[in-house]
């Protein structure tokens, strides 16, 4: 394995140990992404200068004798995070051209702990989608099969983790848009519970849903970073002052006496047959590794996309209304004030955002808030007591992170079919818990090029990171599915285009 | 609740957005879409369900009055789509609600 | 809501009946204040808060809303008002939030304010106050809540106006500046009254150090609900909101102005519209601002970003004692108890440093005229001779007590009692007592007839003629020849006794009974 293709833990062992240079990693890698990203489109922007930069410091830092737990390792960002002097764009027009003055907290720990920006990944426009289509600046295709998507709305870090374009990435999951996409390309996508990591820095789609989080090939990566990123931020008033516990060196290698909950109203029968059947062995790998099935019930599950289609759309009218065309990014000019703001929001919102936008703006509005905003919250209410009561019976929840394997691009044009993709991780994001994707098989779609990856997903009680990636860790180190199949080789010459 | 019927001009003027005729038509018929999935919700037993804001409890999260560094003007002026000088320049505001 | 206070004389006029067409019709007022928290950063991040710096210097990814930053609320801010709530007998809630306010201006970088909508940090309470009639009101108060102040727009057009720009200029440092606002009752009746609410929220807010509330900074801003109705009618007319006055003179004015329009109004058989009003100054008269009124869907929901506040009793405890006397309880204290007038009281509580002062004065014995007559004279102008405030001049209030006590006993006279006061503002050998300094620099009045009967011959002897004149019947002379018989004694001789002796000496003019 070439030193580029490393796992994250491995890359920084190396160069705390000056086996390897920052550099080196850093030139190597934009010169992977100049290979390869023609065909994948992870990124908006590279950050190139900056990498050298960062990764020149790493270097000095390792040789004056600190030892940096993410020393040298390569990182993509999901371009919704700011970082200072960088373009970050959201794949939005309305900030096509915006250039952050500051630096995201869960960015900055990362940097500080010696890992390297390569640069601005892509997604769905302010991160609403499941496909990474609705960007509004580049389409990125799936590693795995170019004429499918990668997921969304964190597709463009997904993507490049999977691609080999970068070693870890953060993606931003407010309904799934982590663990979708992790799923649809073969990687480990991890959401920490809500309030772990810093928000500051983020541009905020859903406040009280939104978390940022690691995207790496194996568990025990994404385990690395969010010990590096978790933890009170000043800066974010909801970030939880309550310490942190290491999880990366305390992953497990078995399940024995792990009680993993089963979800009724997640019965398998609603799959396709190859499908199901990935998750049955999936299941019974939990078995065989020591863990005791136990079935749960989350009776409101089904209530999940509803009550989650009036709360982030209610919070992301209020979170987008900033984006005006009066401080910063698009303007496009009319006759006053009120002209001005609405051919900028026409012109510098597509079609999803606008949707939400319309959508929230209706649930909040005066004679609709009690009956839509209002009883949202109130099923929120239930939705995690749901969980509360589950989490009496078992120590995780185990189940799809996604109904299908990656699909073709324009295969979902009517919203709502899109929306249903976030059947199996909007839940948890309404409740606030911990929650990852990890490699579980593969199945063969018709028309694809070849197997895709699925990805089985583990959610724990609030707070109980350290028990959700160990036994993660477990599961992957006892199936290694990441490692029997390999993504077909990349054309350089192909292009996904800008959009 | 209501049905799926949604007054997509009035929302859209709320929200500072302009839409041609068509995707009114457009968003209407697809929020309609959602409002009749989202109508189920009727069904859950709420009434005495306490409104969850924040799904992790906490309270009285406070800074002390201790001044931090601002940004630098020309940083941030920099940005803006026009600018006058010092100041941010802003189209013609036409009474007192823009 | 007022009463007259049994020993005080009232004066007409404070709230006199608007008859139209014979029935007798009152003003209903409610005053809404937006007042800027004096903290040294603003309300959710740590620009400074402060008055007049260069425009777009004190700004950050915060408070200019940009994409990503985050709100972290001022624990200074919420104690304030807090403080602010808890002297007016407000309640504190134990559950508070922040909401958002929906609606686009350009001064609001986020588009929406941060607010609070149905959780107030306060509620209820009410502001006494004295009007200068003698008689005394209160004004309820709904609550006070937290939100965060806009920037301020220029706007491009001859006047500064709105109407007619072409465009406008913002400055954001205003942006985010803590502001509370304080809705009262529609408890007020009159222009004066009022004013004298708004002064009594003044005078507390100065005196806690909540904020410097100068309206001419912006840092007060009032909007007045104003409706008339016949008096004995329950329900309210319909009101207009009148705005854009910049100073408590001008909220007088453009209250009574306003009366006045409605009054118009209804005696030709019209109908007040519900409308806001903006005060113009120079006009001397509301006129309607340029919007038409509707119905705002602000979309008031829970601010996700902020958790709640949440008050133990503990913490109101701990934030009450941090009160110190209140300005509403000391004025009371010294019109109801001490006797000072309601311009003397007033006068003295409102000039910060005075009645502190005042009262330290008073405490040690003195009495509160002497005291009120020496603070807010000889004191108060020395203080404005010397730059030195009267708290940190040298003179001690024990000092002054003493003085004062020398003069009531005779033992120095009023000139004399000048003279020390003006040289102990500056220095004061305070270990030393008066007495001994009345003594050794041989300061004392003289009070002996037999010492004062010689200077007055000598007076006498020099000023014949007027002595005669006196005889003859010009009485008013006297004054001139007491003045000698002062000065012959170097300024120590009882001046009342100097005038008996001098009385003696002459015997009765012509043409007295």
């Amino acid at each position: 394995m070439n030193s580029i293709d490393a796992t994250a833990t491995e890359i920084a062992r190396a160069v705390n140990a000056r086996e390897t240079s920052a550099v080196e990693l850093a030139d190597a890698m934009h010169a992977r992404i100049g290979e390869r990203d023609g065909a994948v489109g992870a990124y908006l922007s590279e950050t190139s200068e900056l990498a050298r930069e960062y990764a020149k410091r790493v270097d000095a830092r390792v040789a004056a004798g600190e030892r940096l737990p993410l020393a040298g390792v390569p990182l993509a960002i999901k371009d919704n995070m700011c970082v200072a002097g960088t373009v970050t764009t959201c794949a939005s027009k309305i900030l096509e051209h915006w250039i952050s003055p500051y630096t995201a907290t869960a960015v900055a720990r990362l940097l500080d702990a010696g890992a390297i920006p390569l640069g601005k990944t892509n997604m769905d426009e302010f991160a609403m989608g499941s496909s990474c289509e609705n960007s509004a600046l580049r389409k990125t295709a799936n590693p795995w099969d170019l004429g499918r998507v990668p997921g969304g709305s964190s597709g463009g870090s997904v993507a490049a983790v999977a691609a080999g374009e970068a070693t870890i990435a953060l993606g931003s999951d407010t309904g799934g848009s982590i663990r979708e996409p992790a799923a649809f390309c073969g990687v480990v996508g991890f959401k920490p519970t809500y309030g772990r990591v810093s928000r500051y820095g983020l541009i905020a789609f859903a406040s009280s849903l939104d978390q940022i989080g690691p995207i790496s090939k194996t568990v025990e990566d994404s385990a690395l970073v969010y010990d590096v990123m978790a933890g009170l931020d000043p800066m974010d008033a909801t970030s939880v002052d309550r310490p942190v516990e290491a999880t990366a060196t305390t992953l497990r290698e078995d399940l024995r006496g792990v009680r993993v909950g089963i979800v009724d109203e997640f019965a398998l029968d609603k799959l396709d047959a190859d499908i199901r059947a990935v998750y049955e062995a999936a299941y019974a790998d939990l078995v065989r590794l020591g863990a005791t099935l136990v079935p749960v019930k989350l009776p409101t599950a089904d209530y999940g996309v509803a009550t989650y289609y009036l709360i982030a759309p209610a919070e992301c009218s209020s979170n987008l209304a900033r984006f005006d065309g009066m401080r910063y990014g698009l303007r496009v000019e009319g006759a006053d004030v009120g002209a001005t703001y609405e051919a900028t929001r026409a012109a510098g919102f597509g079609d999803e955002v606008k949707r939400r936008i319309l959508i929230g703006t209706y649930a909040l509005s005066s004679g609709f808030y009690d009956a839509y905003y209002v009883r949202a919250q109130k099923a929120r209410t239930l939705i995690a007591a749901d969980f509360a009561k589950a989490f009496a019976d078992c120590d995780v929840i185990a189940c799809p992170s996604a109904s299908t394997p990656a699909f073709e691009f324009d295969a979902k044009s009517d919203p709502f079919s899109m929306y249903l993709m976030d059947y199996y991780t909007i839940p948890m994001s309404l409740a606030g818990l911990p929650s990852l994707s990890v490699p579980c098989g593969y199945a063969t779609p018709a028309g694809a090029a070849g197997p895709m990856p699925l990805g089985l997903e583990l959610s724990a009680p609030l707070f109980a990171e350290r028990a959700l990636l160990g036994i993660a860790h477990a599961y992957e180190r006892g199936t290694m599915h990441a490692s029997k199949q390999s993504i077909p080789a990349i054309p350089s010459s192909a292009t996904v285009g800008a959009r | 609740m209501a049905s799926g019927e949604i007054d997509v001009a009035y929302v859209a003027k709320l929200a500072r957005l302009a839409l041609t005729p068509a995707e009114v038509e457009r968003f209407g018929a697809q929020l309609g879409a959602l409002l009749v999935h989202v109508d189920e919700l009727a069904k859950l037993p709420v009434d005495d369900v306490a409104a969850t804001a924040q799904v992790i409890p906490q309270s009285n999260v406070m800074r002390d009055d201790i001044v931090r560094p601002s940004l630098d003007r020309e940083t941030v002026l920099v940005g803006a789509p026009r600018r006058e000088g010092s100041y941010f320049r802003v189209p013609r505001i036409i009474g007192e609600d823009a | 809501m007022s009463v007259t206070l049994g020993a005080t004389a009232t004066m007409p006029g404070a709230k006199t009946a608007i008859d139209i067409n014979g029935v007798a019709y009152e003003a209903v007022m409610g005053i809404e204040c937006h007042v800027e928290l004096k903290t040294e950063t603003k309300m959710f991040c740590g620009c400074r808060n402060i008055f007049g710096a260069e425009p777009n210097t004190n700004v950050c990814p915060v408070c200019l809303g940009m994409p990503g930053a985050l709100p972290v609320p001022n624990r200074r801010a919420i104690e304030l008002l807090v403080m602010a709530g808890l002297a007016f007998s407000a309640e504190i809630p134990a559950f508070s939030k922040f909401d958002r306010k929906n609606y686009f201006y350009p001064d609001m970088p986020k588009d929406y304010q941060i607010s609070q909508f149905d959780t107030p940090l306060t509620q209820g309470g009410v502001v006494p106050f004295w009007l200068p009639d003698g008689t005394q009101g209160t004004c309820r108060l709904t609550r006070i809540h937290l939100e965060e102040d806009t920037g301020k727009s220029t706007h491009a057009s001859r006047d500064g106006r709105i109407a007619g720009s072409t465009h406008s200029l913002v400055d954001f440092n205003r942006a985010g500046v803590p502001l509370m606002e304080c809705v009262g009752e529609p408890d007020i009746r009159s222009g004066a009254e009022a004013v004298a609410y708004l002064e009594a929220l003044k005078r507390t807010f100065v005196a806690l150090g909540v904020s410097d509330v100068k309206m001419e900074e912006g840092s007060l801003r009032c909007d007045v609900n104003l409706s008339l109705r016949p008096i004995g009618q329950a329900e309210y007319g319909t009101k207009a909101e009148i705005k854009n006055m910049n100073s408590f003179n001008s909220v007088a004015r453009a209250i009574e102005s306003e009366i006045a329009r409605q009054a118009d109004i209804i005696r030709s058989g019209g109908r007040v519209e519900q409308e806001t009003r903006g005060w113009d100054e120079a006009a001397g008269e509301t006129h309607a601002m340029r919007s038409k009124e509707k119905a705002h869907d602000y979309r008031y929901f829970p601010d996700p970003d902020l958790p709640p506040i949440e008050f133990a009793e503990s913490d109101v405890t701990r934030l009450r004692g941090m009160l110190g006397v209140s300005p509403q309880v000391r004025l009371d204290r010294m019109i109801g108890v001490e006797k000072l007038s309601i311009v003397q009281a007033h006068n003295i509580v409102d000039k910060l440093g005075l009645a502190d002062y005042y009262d330290a004065v008073v405490a040690a014995g003195a009495k509160p005229q002497a005291a009120v007559n020496l603070v807010l004279g000889d004191l108060s102008r020395l203080a404005n001779e010397t730059g030195t405030p009267v708290s940190t001049s040298a003179l001690r209030p024990s000092r002054l007590v003493e003085l004062i006590a020398a003069v009531d006993a005779g033992t120095i006279n009023s000139k004399t009692q000048k003279t020390l006061v003006e040289r102990f503002y500056t220095t004061d050998a305070a270990e030393i007592p008066l007495t001994k300094i009345i003594v050794d620099e041989g300061l004392g009045q003289v009070s002996d007839s037999g010492a004062i009967d010689s200077i007055v011959a000598e007076v006498l002897a020099a000023n014949e003629k007027t002595a005669g004149e006196y005889r003859s019947g010009k009485v008013k002379v006297m004054g001139f020849l007491v003045g000698q018989v002062m000065k012959q004694s170097r300024g120590k001789a009882n001046p009342a006794l100097a005038e008996e002796r001098l009385r003696a000496a002459l015997g009765e003019p012509e043409g007295a009974a």
